[in-house]
């Protein structure tokens, strides 16, 4: 087997020197019953040809973005990655690390992390970021359990603009944690009265902009009033690509502000893994979950970096940590600090543009047609369209067959809730004028 | 003032009903470098035994129980910027909080210096 | 031959004479190969881009009044500049590809590269989670194959395949075990779990998570769990048991049988953590062994790389007990469709634990692993890593300390994957476990795992894993013994100092949590 490098006549000098006859003895720990001395009905190895072989027959089975016209969105977002960001991920030394624990030999993971923190609260416009979650939705789960311990509230106030998956996540959190949520019915119109909620119990409200159904909305007058009754403001942002067009939520007063940030290096991977991004106030800071890296010396004086503030996390803390999360995203959150740095600012400025712009034009195309309806006042680079009396499951189902991918029909997320009629649709840089066509075209034909 | 101490390291300097909490000397040595302490604020009541503060080095977080109840009436806000404060002078300048003592009976039970001595010598 | 007539006014082919090759402070600070690479911030602008990006359609702006009007702050590289800063960067990591990198409980084992590339095939790599699900059947049946072999090499009724790391998978497990109890009319009965002081920090804080007290169980004095001290603590209050098998001092439980009977007879579930499965995995199966809930970690056992912290994947194997409260979403077969199953109305599950279906990029790469592998080279791996941990053990225990005072003479009872040592060997030496591991850094070494399990005084957890060969082994003793006897001899010059050749010396670690500096600002003007 080409990973195993022993052999036999290894193996034999190696348990001579141990003092056993065979490999059997050092498993003699387990009980004789439940030894297993039979195969399990599986195959033998494979060739590299065999695996690669199987993974490509696997792979043609499906239905690649980069075969289709793309418009699928809802919390994940296709955008171009550029190569560079595919090689540098995959340098043994980044590649093949474990998390810093030795500084010393680290520094590489260590100063990109710092350079990562650096972006993610510029992106955000807040004080301190730490150095990743898994994913956009589990840090919202977090967000709102980091919300309770600061405030020492178990109360949440859940806005019907946030994505449904991660409601679903938060409501799991909450519900073995024995914590209330008070969630909002779901709203294309993004016009929802979360002021008159609000009481001393609460310990958060959480909203997200641009909502699920891509509505943009500032909510400084809602800070204010959540701060009023000493409640934190949690912001959720899904595309991370919004934020080079939009006003961030830190300039609007948000306490948290976690969102997802595959759109940036990562890609769309099938829903994962992705790289959850988390930031929060300095007041904050010692409530945030998760590794988080900072500048110090070493004996020389020479700058270097350090995971710190660990005594927040699980293997100190144990019982009593913050959260139970132990990793980051570590490769993502490279792949988005490498990407974001080929970026800079006028890049991301551009590619936000770029999204924005072309979501417009075909907003504006697509509310041209008869049947066709863009529910949305603002957006960035996702709507949300009425197709009158058409259920949209069925005709994104029908167009897939044409290799149209639509988008999301707004009742695979929220079943029996009487949005059957909705489709939200994404736009980025990477839709062409063709793509525009075909979407146009094919929606003609399925709503008439 | 009288001095006492719990055998978990905590210490009450009282002045009449005032009494002055923080971790002892010899807890300062035993956790190393102090990075941070996190205080309650002023008006905040607990009862003798209650989690009144954290204090963390670099590789531990210790709680600290208060051997005496009452309501803060001031914290060391030096240790905020300066958690090496504690490091410097556990029993002096880096004392935690002082508190209105609510029951002066809270101090009986705990270790007289002498006490306290004899318990960390051991 | 005529001298005259060849060139012998080129280079030098020799060193050159001279009276000393001490080394001397460069002027940039560099090394060689190792150069000091500023932070972006330092090297980019924020005009700066390394991407050509077509120029945005024309439209007029639907952003209302919310347009980012003020600077970000962000700077860029052009794109040969990005490649050297972040390749400079890597150039500063020690990595599984370039060295021994023995952190016991980490399971740092070879990352094939065939892995990466079907990964990155496009059906996997690029597409959409919200796709139809009839245009990513090919995804789900590889889905389903990984969870196949899963189970069958765990004995398990089902796998939850959502999780996103190894703790989110104990999450995952303890929220099932949870919602079998609520299910069972015990809601808020059944308020503790009982975790052995040698478990990872995460189980207690998974624990806390699902709203349960811990209850410690002590560690008997042979590193294992006494079945006498779970029968006990046990009572109709405690929900599960939460067990590290093999446990955290590299050693199997062997009276776990008799502990799943007794966490079972007292309507309580067992919860394995799989950190160290590779060590069993083609020789026994958890679920023989009574186990409920067990994570895989396919980042440790499944070799998907560990990419400097993440990202994992935390499968969680099921019994026939728990099988029916799985999170959503969860694949089910219909002939030749599989459907994702993705709200719970409906069936038992206990709810979402992530948006989408979990980390597909990882299910790729673990699957191709354990397809090169086979069944037979699944059980090889086990065996060798195994083999690797007892060869080092046998090979050290004279000079240093087995955690275990059975294993002092001769051998006796066998580690699994790790050899766990404790510093008395030390004693006396002025060195401590951490300086004896910075040492190990010169040598070229990545240290093991360091004071954990808490249970083995300054431990040393050594996991060699199945990649290394015995060269790389032998070499690895070889230096570990010199270091003891280095240590011994009163050399400590050599320990209190390291890193010497690293790219940093050691790091003030108290500086760093005093005074957090958590991102770059500019510099005031």
């Amino acid at each position: 087997m080409r990973y195993l490098p022993h052999s036999k006549k290894n193996r034999e000098a190696m348990l001579a020197t141990i003092g056993v006859n065979s490999i059997d003895d050092l498993f003699a720990e387990i009980p004789e019953s439940v030894r297993v001395t039979e195969g399990f009905g599986l195959p033998d190895h494979a060739t590299e040809l065999e695996v690669d072989r199987y993974f490509r027959s696997q792979s043609a089975k499906n239905l690649a973005a980069s075969e289709a016209a793309f418009f699928v969105g809802g919390g994940a977002y296709r955008h171009h990655v550029p190569e560079t960001v595919n090689h540098l991920i995959q340098r043994s030394e980044f590649l093949t690390a474990y998390t810093p624990y030795q500084p010393e030999i680290s520094q590489g993971t260590l100063q990109a992390l710092f350079e990562f923190q650096t972006q993610v609260a510029q992106l955000y416009d807040m004080e301190v970021a730490n150095a990743s979650m898994y994913d956009g939705s589990t840090g919202t789960g977090e967000a709102v359990l980091m919300a309770h311990r600061a405030t020492k509230r178990r109360k949440a106030i859940v806005s019907g603009g946030v994505h449904p998956q991660y409601v679903e996540v938060i409501e799991n959190l909450s519900d073995f944690g024995s914590h209330q949520v008070v969630k909002l019915p779901a709203n294309p119109t993004g016009v929802e009265d979360i002021i008159s909620q609000l009481d001393k119990e609460t310990s958060c409200v959480v909203v997200q902009t641009p909502n699920f159904f891509g509505e943009l909305s500032d909510f400084t007058k809602l800070a204010e009033a959540v701060h009023a009754v000493k409640a934190l403001l949690i912001v959720v942002v899904t595309e991370v690509v919004s934020l080079g067009a939009v006003k961030a939520p830190g300039a609007m007063g948000a306490d948290i502000v976690v969102g997802e940030g595959q759109s940036i290096g990562v890609g769309l991977n099938f829903g994962g893994p992705y790289v959850g991004l988390f930031a929060t106030t300095k007041k904050l800071l010692r409530q945030m979950p998760g590794r988080v890296c900072g500048e110090t010396v070493d004996a020389d004086g020479k700058r270097g970096f350090v995971l710190t503030m660990s005594t927040r996390e699980q293997h100190i803390r144990r019982e009593k940590a913050t959260s139970n999360i132990c990793t980051n995203a570590g490769l993502c959150t490279l792949a988005f600090t490498i990407h974001m740095s080929l970026l800079g600012e006028v890049g991301l400025r551009k590619m936000a543009m770029a999204s924005h712009n072309a979501a417009v034009v075909l907003a504006e195309r697509l509310a041209k047609i008869d049947g066709v309806e863009v529910l949305n006042t603002s957006f960035f680079n996702e709507f949300t369209v009425r197709l009158t009396g058409k259920n949209a499951n069925d005709i994104v189902n029908q167009l897939a067959d044409d290799k149209i991918l639509a988008g999301v029909p707004v009742s695979r997320l929220l079943p029996d809730a009487g949005h059957d009629e909705l489709l939200l649709i994404a736009v980025t840089e990477t839709n062409s004028d063709e793509d525009f066509d075909r979407l146009e075209t094919a929606l003609k034909g399925a709503v008439s | 003032m009288s001095k006492y101490y719990t055998e978990d390291h905590e210490y009450v300097f009282v002045k009449g009903d005032i009494a002055t909490l923080g971790v002892s000397e010899h807890a300062q040595e035993q956790l190393g470098d102090v990075v941070f302490v996190e205080l309650p604020e002023v008006g905040v009541t607990f009862e003798k035994g209650d989690e009144f503060a954290v204090v963390e080095s670099v590789k531990a977080a210790s709680e600290v129980y208060a051997p005496v109840g009452g309501v803060v009436v001031e914290v060391n806000s030096a240790l905020e910027d300066a958690p090496a404060t504690v490091n410097e002078g556990a029993e002096s300048v880096g004392w935690f909080v002082k508190i209105k003592m609510a029951n002066p009976s809270d101090v009986e039970g705990l270790l007289n210096v002498e006490a306290y001595g004899a318990h960390i010598a051991d | 031959m005529s001298a005259d007539k060849m060139n012998n006014v080129g280079r030098p082919s020799t060193p050159n004479a001279v009276a000393s090759n001490e080394a001397h402070p460069t002027f940039t600070g560099n090394k060689a190969l190792q150069i000091n690479e500023p932070l972006l911030y330092e090297v980019g602008t924020p005009e700066q881009t390394g991407v050509d990006i077509a120029d945005p359609r024309k439209a007029t702006s639907r952003l209302g009044d919310l347009a980012r009007s003020e600077p970000i702050g962000l700077h860029g590289l052009s794109e040969p500049e990005t490649m050297r800063h972040y390749v400079r960067l890597s150039q500063k990591n020690f990595a599984i590809d370039s060295g021994m990198y023995p952190l016991g409980s980490c399971t740092m084992k070879h990352n094939p590269r065939i892995n990466e590339k079907v990964a990155r095939l496009p059906g996997f790599a690029d597409t959409h989670p919200l796709q139809p699900q009839h245009t990513v059947q090919g995804a789900f049946e590889v889905i389903e194959t990984l969870a196949d072999w899963l189970m069958k090499l765990t004995g398990t009724e089902a796998v939850a395949m959502s999780p996103k790391a190894g703790a989110h998978g104990e999450l995952c497990g303890m929220m099932a075990i949870e919602a079998a109890h609520r299910a069972a009319g015990n809601a808020g009965k059944r308020t503790k779990v009982l975790i052995p002081e040698s478990a990872h920090g995460t189980n207690p804080a998974t624990a806390v998570f699902v709203g349960y007290q811990v209850q410690t169980i002590k560690t008997r004095e042979d590193g294992t769990v006494d079945p006498q001290a779970i029968k006990e603590a046990m009572s109709d209050e405690v929900a599960a048991i939460m067990l590290t098998n093999p446990n955290t001092c590299g050693l199997f439980e062997r009276d776990i049988m008799e502990i799943a009977d007794i966490v079972h007879a007292g309507g309580a579930y067992f919860y394995c953590d799989g950190a160290n499965f590779n060590a069993i995995m083609g020789r026994a199966k958890p679920g023989d062994l009574g186990v409920d809930a067990m994570h895989i970690n396919l980042h440790k056992t499944f070799s998907t790389p560990h990419g400097g912290g993440g990202p994992g994947a935390g499968p969680v194997v099921l019994s026939k007990a728990l099988a029916a409260f799985a999170p959503v979403p969860f694949a089910k077969r219909d002939g030749g469709n599989i459907e994702m199953v993705e709200h719970k109305e409906g069936t038992k599950s206990f709810g979402r634990m992530t948006a989408f279906h979990g980390q597909m990029g990882m299910n790729t790469r673990a699957l191709s692993y354990i397809l090169s592998h086979g069944q037979d080279g699944i059980r090889q791996a086990a065996e060798d890593c195994v083999l690797n941990a007892n060869y080092i053990k046998a090979s050290l225990k004279d000079v240093m300390s087995p955690a275990f005072e059975e294993q002092k003479e001769g051998f006796q009872r066998p580690a699994m994957h790790e050899a766990l040592f404790h510093d008395g060997f030390l004693e006396g030496t002025g060195v401590s476990t951490l300086d004896f591991a910075k040492a190990m850094i010169d040598e070229g070494f990545h240290p093991m795992t360091m004071y954990f399990p808490l249970v083995v005084h300054g431990a040393m957890l050594i996991e060699p894993t199945e990649s290394e060969s015995k060269a790389s082994l032998d070499q690895f003793i070889a230096t570990m013994r010199d270091l003891t006897l280095s240590a011994k001899a009163g050399e400590t010059e050599r320990f209190l100092g390291a890193p010497f050749y690293a790219p940093m010396k050691r790091m003030d670690e108290t500086l760093a949590a005093r005074k957090p500096i958590l991102k770059w600002v500019p510099a005031p003007q």
